[in-house]
């Protein structure tokens, strides 16, 4: 299948505090690849560095084949959608006029966004199931709906490539499980997906390729099953978990061990 | 967006017309509706079939007084108004006005410099101008210069640069001339349109209308640069570019606004407010709706400032009086348009 993503040794460092190096990994189309890794790990620079907001010190990302750091903000933006953790917007804009905002790498400087930029708006808010929301303020939406949102708005930019930098994080049992519910939607229509998360079991749910960023390396990537275990798992978060299979619903679990 | 439906916002844009015709009647010299219409008829004539007209007090007061100012007062709000809207996008806050880096005290400086050394009208202009747009240039290169990004690290060179100027503006007040020169320099700085002519208007003209030109057209952008410097980028925008270009053109239309009409305080600040109160904060629409609407504030201010009482109120004063219970009033309706 068609390799979507390079990863290539890439490393960072705020000043000389390094934070992560010699990371690498890859993606074909279609598949989920979830980072795990304690708080300060890096998830959330390693997204930046891959989605060309911040500058890695080394290493190089490709995307397509095509090397990012000669693409541009622009060039990138066409082709990886970022969806950050939580978004604070200052000025309430309608739903709409926000999520055609993820049209912006596809016009030019001067232009404003036209019929047919407000159609695939439409369209996209569709796909995540919030289309009635179109005409809301962003700003007085829950948590669920603004994660929503933001989906919504990355998939305007028309990407191949979909980072999401912990999802899940703010939201209650039920939006967690619809946002993993669409993650694995866009996925099977064909768009790959790098998705930071702060919970194993939400990478058994996916069920795809996972990675684990722990003192400033990725200890493990690969399948799930080979990532996700109770060794790895324990050594990464430094409390003690078990990872079990429950057999009727075919399926592990991550667990925390009682002391 | 486009949005083709006609309104009641859509009538707003007729504002600064109708206020413009109005204005032409109020003052102080008594001028009848048919004074007017025949003052009227007599320049179009004039205009169109060249013949002479003569020179009624009526029509010095009508088009040599009232219409240079009335124009002077629409396109300094509209300038000062569109100013602030970008600056409060840029800068990711409600609460910027289009002094934030440091322009409103460097333009007060230039012109009091220029009233110790020259005390010419044009001159003061030109300093008043010069002196804003260094203030920017100072504040930007500080800007730079610092190892610190993003927004912050301007708003903190403004208030640098701004006390400095401001700390100029007070040492050449020290220094004036008593009664000659420290009265020019206070009157300058409550502002003023009341020694606008038609000359001052052809030499601001050509800055406020490059600056708005290209803010207009980037004013869908600015809404992306409202979103914080992250998201922009992952956007796909140039953030420090498009940052600068913002900037600059918003310094340049605040000083060439600043330096015929003094330091004019609130417009800039209150009028992006209301505008979001009835088109909403897209900037698609709050750009030209702040440009309307500070025209027209500016006009009805500068009308208040010429006939409340027989003398001249400065403008300055009066913006701060009309403007900051309005703001208040904003406020306390709680439908701000911002969060």
């Amino acid at each position: 299948m068609e390799l979507m993503l390079e990863v290539k040794s890439l490393a960072f460092s705020y000043g000389n505090k390094p934070v992560f190096e010699n990371v690498s990994f890859s993606l074909k189309k279609g598949e989920i690849m979830c980072i795990l890794g304690p708080n300060g790990a890096g998830k959330s620079t390693l997204i930046k560095c891959i989605a060309g907001i911040l500058k890695p010190a080394a290493g190089s990302v490709f995307i397509q084949g095509k090397d990012t750091a000669s693409l541009g903000v622009r060039g990138i933006a066409r082709h990886i959608g970022y969806v950050p953790q939580q978004n604070e917007v200052v000025f309430p804009f309608t739903v709409l006029d926000f999520v055609v905002m993820g049209r912006a790498p596809h016009l030019s400087m001067f232009a404003s966004p036209g019929a047919e930029d407000i159609k695939l708006a439409k369209e996209s808010l569709a796909m995540v199931g919030i289309s009635d929301l179109a005409e809301r303020p962003v700003a007085n939406l829950s948590g669920g709906q603004s994660q929503m949102v933001l989906i919504a708005r990355a998939l305007v930019q028309k990407p191949a490539l979909l980072l999401l930098d912990e999802p899940t994080s703010h939201l209650d049992f039920g939006n967690q499980v619809l946002v993993l519910e669409t993650v694995q939607k866009l996925a099977s229509l064909g768009m790959s997906i790098v998705m930071n998360t702060h919970m194993p079991d939400h990478v058994f749910l996916l069920g795809d390729r996972a990675a684990a960023l722990s003192g400033g390396r990725l200890v493990a990537v690969g399948k799930v099953e080979t990532v996700v275990t109770s060794k790895m798992m324990s050594s990464v978060y430094g409390v003690n978990v078990a990872v079990r299979e429950i057999e009727d619903m075919k399926r592990k679990v991550c667990l925390p061990l009682r002391k | 967006m486009p949005d083709y439906k006609f309104n009641r916002t859509t009538l707003v844009y007729l504002l600064p017309i109708a206020l413009l015709i109005i204005s032409l009647f109020i003052g102080r010299y008594q001028t009848p509706l048919s004074a007017v219409a025949d003052e009227s008829v007599k320049v179009f004539s004039s205009l169109f079939f060249g013949t002479p007209t003569s020179v009624s007090t009526q029509h010095t007061v009508l088009f040599n007084v009232r219409l240079p100012r009335i124009l002077a007062a629409l396109l300094v709000g509209a300038a000062l108004s569109i100013a602030g809207a970008s600056f409060q996008g840029i800068f990711r806050n409600p609460l910027v006005s289009p002094y934030i880096l440091g322009v409103g005290s460097g333009a007060g400086f230039g012109a009091c410099l220029a009233i110790l050394l020259w005390n010419n009208y044009l001159m003061i202009q030109l300093m008043a101008f010069a002196f804003g747009l260094l203030a920017m240039f100072i504040a930007i290169s500080m800007g730079k210069v610092s190892k610190g990004t993003g927004t912050l690290v301007f708003v903190l060179s403004g208030i640098i640069v701004s006390s400095i100027f401001t700390a100029l503006t007070s040492l050449a007040k020290y220094v004036a001339d008593p009664y000659d020169q420290l009265p020019a320099i206070v009157f300058w700085l409550m502002g003023s349109l009341a020694s606008v002519r038609y000359g001052d208007l052809l030499y601001i003209l050509l800055p406020i209308f490059i600056g708005t030109l290209v803010l207009f057209l980037f004013r869908w952008r600015i809404n992306i640069l409202s979103l914080g410097d992250e998201e922009a980028k992952a956007l796909g925008t140039d953030v420090e570019k498009t940052r600068l270009v913002i900037i600059v053109c918003a310094t340049l239309v605040t000083s060439a606004a600043v330096s015929i009409s003094g330091v004019i305080g609130w417009v800039g600040l209150v009028v992006p407010h209301i505008s979001r109160m009835i088109v909403g904060p897209n900037y698609s629409r709050l750009l030209p709706m702040s440009m309307v609407i500070g025209a027209s504030f500016m006009l009805v201010v500068d009308d208040l400032s010429r006939t409340i009482v027989a003398t001249e109120i400065p403008l300055g004063i009066l913006t701060a009086l009309v403007g900051a219970p309005l703001f208040a009033y904003l406020i306390k309706k709680g439908r701000m348009g911002w969060n």
